[in-house]
């Protein structure tokens, strides 16, 4: 027999103003099962607690119902209080009588009326509950790092530093990212190299961290604090192990036609390659497209010069599996193609350059070691003209809807040092608006107008064309001015928006997180929690979750990493108990569940069953992790049998609120 | 069904709310003192998809006269995506009540954000009003579950 | 037809390729078929039966008899291979235990219609050029053949055959069939001539279960209206109105899994047309999320398990035909 209690809260007059407390404890304690009535002034308040412990205590009771504010406030003080009395928390019930009731309504007698329906639905519900326990699940002290730029590095020295191991799996030959390319930094303009290389060293060298370089995931199973993840070491033809990096091989190889991407296909590398020269890991890697021994079987050049015997043509991928507790995504960006602007000539034109291709020109281990000239024709440049917003803010299919928020300050920094060390060059910068919050970046910006006499035009470049004399003539309107312009400039710089790095997508699916429609990763709460994803244990940082300038990155990065360390030093997660559970007796196993289910919490396995016939059967029957379950309830609708159903609002509590509302 | 004292036909509405987004909702058209009618009792539920039609069905039958689902706005479900399910769930329910020739009215699903106390209230006032217009549910009541 | 299956069940038997055959054999009268196990050449030669009235879906009996020892043989009609397609796809039959054979399918005729007709007695029928010559215990009757045949094959949706190991006979085609008619009739009725419609039809109902027991989508192991837990368990009407619940509900379970096989009304004691509320599901599906065929394959999403990001919105029922 159910012994349940039932408190009624005045608080202050926010309740009892407009609801007959005494009349809704009144009406209460005449429902089945209720042995006590009460109300009080303030039912939060300690004293108001009291009161629940000791009627829990006094007549010991099997259900609490609580008459008061929004579950959402005060649930959880209510149910702490229960458990301090000895009652399983989850055999609390709150009965919304203050937003839902007293404040909306006006009339004592409909508002009073309402509250003891709300009461009689929350005193059905709480019949059927039933007590629950939170599960418990371990947590492998490992975290992986998705990504090698700033952000990954940044994030894996932070976990390091705690104490924990991390991976680092980086597609690419080199960690660094694309920071790596950048020259300078803004607002201050120290070189990207000098503070990331130092970086990706320590990163190198910390004992806790692994690098997988040139590798990538291809499976993540399992949860929150025990991951299983699936890495593959591509084949670079050269033993890491072994290598030197002393870049001997890279000299000699006769193949030297190959883009350099590093220096965005400006310039061109050898067939087999070391990014650049602060390269992390600083091995070799082949680029079987192009190397003439894996093509036609003749060369062997750098097997030969190699002293070490680290050259392996027939090397193959290797898979690895390792557990982990948790997993921090830092898979980037990268400025989207630029082939559907035919406005702008950027495929006509070689002299018509990405912000990232300036970064190269002028950066001094660029192709033109530092100094600034075309690439067609490798002179000077004495008008350059560059383009915001290409690509960003774009309301066609063409580009992206948003902001892409770096570029605006890149720019002005491209300006500066165009002018500083090129006084003769005339810089003009078309602009939609100036974007410059940021601590010291609105200042920064009005040196390059101020000081450095760029020239800011409000208005949009309409067509770009190259001219046969070379110089290129760029048409646009100065809106301020209200005048068409034509510009007959040397260079072209657009600032082309940026997305996030294509094996986003997949990944995501690998990881079932969220993504919004652009493919950045969605944090599980925009402003509370933002470098968390909503499944848990998965982490963001950096600019997969959005465009972000460096300092942001590197914030991001550590505040993921805090979240993970958090993660990482608990023994065991404490699970939410209110989740999905299956009634094997009446499973059907035919997996429409599992559609449903966002987080794969829902596996099916084979299971013997006795039946009523003394015969063992195999069943095909869903089984429900609860440590990966959320809660959401989808499963229990797609069910048809109603196998599946939800711990703390089964179809049978729900099913007794509606009889009571409606009774 | 209720009746009060100037007999005007006083309609029950049940209304589903999904946990993070449209019972927050609600809370906020409280704490705003945003007004709509006593009629509406609503029922807490983590998402819209937990909603079950046969709650809807046993809500009707019971003596219900309307029945409105609110949850997350499609895109920001709390689950990911357990509204969109809700959506394709309810567009066939509805279309199937209809193609019984239970009034169209008597149903709804409408998505109200956390931050949208405002809209929470005023969709109520105007389903409630909807619904009053159609009079007493009869064609899916349960008979036997009438008050006396 | 009859002759040639026996005769390949045989020697599938012979072969131990199958231990088992299902089929059909008669009851008591002519019309009166039942779905069958056959375990021996002798009890094949006996009483297996194929004819105008071997109308009934065997594929829900593979949900038991797949889980069994050995192989066993299945005569599968096009329509009867897409309730087994969807199936295989949710896991409830053992596709590897079953050799299917696919045989041409009906018209199948509706013994209620002969009846209807006055004609009683019935020993047996032959079609001969689409005139039903009926054989009955008071001598020879004859009606036009198409005015026997049942709703359901009335308005078949496909003649071919989805999945089987060997085919008997010609491969068909998928049908260009108007079995949305009657659903897009009721749908131009008012509300209130809806209601009474389906009033009228509804309240026949005596809850009989027995088109949840035909229906191969219907295969739970348990019913949730068996199911104490559900809050719905109910076993047999005391009010008409329960009715609706029942088969809102049933419809809505099997919405985006029903092939549209048609049993449910065909063992329907009461004729009420409750295939038309699978059909409505059908037609929405189709017109709402695209065109989809339940049990057309064994790896497409459920409608109801899936979603677009621009679904329409439940709105849309207040927007379109007739209130």
């Amino acid at each position: 027999m159910q012994r349940i209690g039932v408190f009624v809260c005045h608080c202050g007059t926010n309740i009892a103003a407009t609801v007959d407390v005494k009349s809704v404890a009144e009406a209460l304690g005449h429902e089945p099962g209720v042995v006590i009535s009460q109300d009080y002034q303030y039912m939060c308040s300690e004293s108001g607690q009291n009161l629940v412990k000791n009627a829990i205590k006094e007549h010991n009771l099997t259900g609490v119902v609580v008459c008061s504010c929004s579950p959402r406030m005060h649930e959880n003080t209510f149910r702490k209080a229960a458990a301090a009395a000895g009652l399983n928390p989850y055999l609390v019930e709150i009965a919304n009588i203050r937003e839902q009731c007293s404040w909306i309504h006006k009339d004592i007698a409909s508002a009073t009326e309402k509250a003891i329906i709300l009461g009689k639905a929350a005193v059905a519900k709480v019949h059927l509950n039933a007590p629950l326990t939170a599960g418990e699940s371990p947590v492998a002290k490992r975290a992986l790092v998705i990504g090698g730029g700033i952000a990954g590095i940044q994030t894996a020295l932070d976990i390091a530093e705690a104490g924990f191991e991390v991976d680092i799996v980086e597609k690419n030959p080199t960690i660094g990212g694309k920071m790596a390319q950048i020259d300078k930094t803004f607002p201050t303009l120290d070189c990207a190299a000098c503070i990331l290389t130092p970086k990706m060293v320590e990163a190198s060298q910390n004992e806790k961290i692994t690098i997988h370089s040139f590798s990538e995931v291809t499976d993540v199973k399992g949860f929150v604090g025990n991951f299983t993840v699936t890495i593959k070491k591509k084949a670079r033809f050269v033993d890491e192990t072994k290598c030197t990096g002393c870049g001997l091989c890279t000299e000699k190889c006769p193949m030297k036609k190959v883009p350099n991407e590093f220096n965005m296909g400006l310039d061109n590398r050898t067939a087999i390659y070391i990014p650049f020269a602060q390269a992390v890991p600083k091995v070799a890697t082949i680029d079987p497209n192009f190397c003439m021994m894996m093509k036609t079987g003749k060369c062997g050049v750098c097997s030969k010069v190699c002293s070490v015997g680290a050259i392996d043509y027939k090397q193959e991928d290797r898979f690895i599996e390792q557990k982990y507790g948790a997993i921090v995504v830092a898979t980037g960006f990268n400025p989207i193609k630029l082939d559907k602007y035919d406005e702008f000539a950027y495929n006509q034109c070689p002299d018509v350059v990405t912000s990232l291709e300036l970064e190269r020109l002028m950066n001094a281990a660029g192709p033109n070691g530092g100094t600034l000239l075309r690439p067609s024709d490798k002179t000077h440049p004495h008008k350059i003209v560059f383009v915001q917003c290409v690509g960003s803010r774009c309301d066609d299919s063409k580009g992206k809807p948003y902001c892409s928020k770096i570029c605006c300050m890149y720019t002005a920094k491209h300006a500066m040092l165009i002018r500083e060390k090129y006084p003769d060059t005339e810089v003009y910068v078309f602009y939609i608006d100036v974007r410059t919050p940021g601590k010291n970046f609105d200042e920064f910006y009005r040196r390059a107008v101020e000081q450095y006499n760029v020239h800011y035009i409000k208005g949009m470049v309409g067509k770009v064309t190259p001219r046969s004399d070379g110089k290129i003539d760029v048409q646009a309107s100065d809106l301020l001015a209200n005048e068409q312009l034509h510009i007959d400039a040397d260079m072209v710089v657009l600032a082309a928006a940026i997305e996030p790095d294509k094996t986003a997508r997949p990944l995501a699916t690998m990881l079932t997180t969220q993504m919004d429609t652009n493919d950045f990763f969605t944090e599980a709460h925009p402003k509370l929690r933002p470098v968390e994803s909503a499944t848990a244990g998965i982490f963001l940082s950096g600019a997969c979750q959005g465009p972000k300038d460096i300092p942001e990155t590197v914030a991001q990065a550590s505040a993921a990493a805090a979240k993970a360390i958090g993660l990482l030093v608990k023994d065991s997660i404490t699970c939410n108990p209110c989740v999905a559970h299956s009634d094997e007796l009446m499973c059907n196993g035919c997996s429409s569940c599992e559609k449903v289910c966002p987080y794969g919490a829902i596996t099916y396995i084979d299971k013997e069953f006795k039946m009523p016939d003394r015969t063992i059967a195999v069943r095909r029957v869903a089984s429900v992790n609860p440590a990966v379950c959320q809660g959401c309830g989808a499963c229990t609708v797609a069910c048809p049998s109603g196998a599946m159903d939800l711990n703390g609002f089964s179809n049978n509590q729900i099913m007794a609120e509606v009889d009571a509302i409606c009774k | 069904m209720q009746v009060n004292e100037n007999k005007e036909f006083q309609p029950l509405i049940v209304a589903f709310c999904c946990n993070w987004c449209s019972y927050a909702g609600a809370d906020l058209s409280g704490t705003n003192r945003l007004n709509y009618p006593s009629n509406v009792k609503i029922i807490r539920v983590p998402c819209s998809c937990r909603v079950n039609p046969m709650f809807i069905l046993r809500a009707f039958q019971r003596g219900a006269d309307g029945v409105i689902l609110c949850g997350c706005h499609p895109g920001d479900c709390h689950y990911t995506s357990g509204n969109y399910f809700t959506r394709r769930r309810m567009t066939l329910l509805f279309s199937m009540l209809d193609f019984l020739g239970i009034e169209r009215d008597r149903t709804r699903v409408e998505w109200v954000s956390a931050a949208e106390g405002a809209k929470f209230a005023a969709t109520m006032n105007e389903f409630t009003e909807a619904v009053k217009k159609l009079g007493p549910n009869r064609r899916l009541e349960d008979l036997r579950c009438r008050k006396q | 037809m009859q002759e040639a299956m026996i005769n390949r069940a045989k020697q599938l038997l012979a072969d131990g390729a199958v231990n088992r055959v299902i089929g059909w054999k008669r009851g008591e009268f002519a019309y009166d078929i039942t779905p069958a196990v056959f375990e021996t050449a002798e009890e094949l030669e006996k009483e297996f039966v194929y004819d105008d009235f071997t109308a009934a879906n065997v594929s829900k009996y593979l949900v038991k008899e797949s889980k069994k020892e050995g192989k066993i043989l299945a005569f599968l009609k096009p329509c009867d291979t897409y309730s087994f397609n969807q199936l295989t796809k949710e896991h409830r039959v053992v596709r590897e235990n079953v050799y299917i054979v696919g045989i041409p399918g009906g018209p199948k005729l509706d013994a209620e219609k002969i009846k209807a007709k006055g004609i009683t007695g019935i020993l047996g029928v032959k079609n001969e050029n689409y005139t039903l010559k009926i054989d009955t215990v008071y001598g020879e009757e004859i009606m036009p053949f198409y005015e026997a045949i049942l709703d359901k094959c009335a308005t078949c949706k496909s003649k071919k055959h989805v999945v089987y190991d060997e085919l008997m006979g010609e491969e068909g085609d998928v049908l260009d069939s108007n079995r949305f008619d009657m659903v897009e009739k009721l749908e131009n009725m008012t509300a209130q001539e809806r209601f009474d419609f389906w009033r009228d039809q509804l309240s026949k109902c005596i809850r009989c279960n027995a088109c949840r027991n035909v229906c191969p989508a219907c295969t739970c192991e348990k019913c949730v209206f068996d199911n104490p837990n559900s809050g719905v368990e109910n076993k047999a009407p005391a009010d008409s109105f329960e009715e609706n619940m029942f088969h809102i509900i049933r419809a809505f379970h099997v919405a985006g899994r029903c092939t549209d096989c048609g049993e449910c009304s065909r063992v329907c004691p009461q004729n009420i047309p409750l295939h038309l509320l699978n059909r409505k599901f059908i037609k929405d599906i189709n017109s709402l999320y695209g065109e989809y065929q339940a049990g057309e394959d064994t790896t497409s999403r459920a409608p109801l398990n899936d979603y677009k990001q621009d679904d329409c919105e439940a709105s849309i029922v207040h927007e379109r035909g007739v209130e």
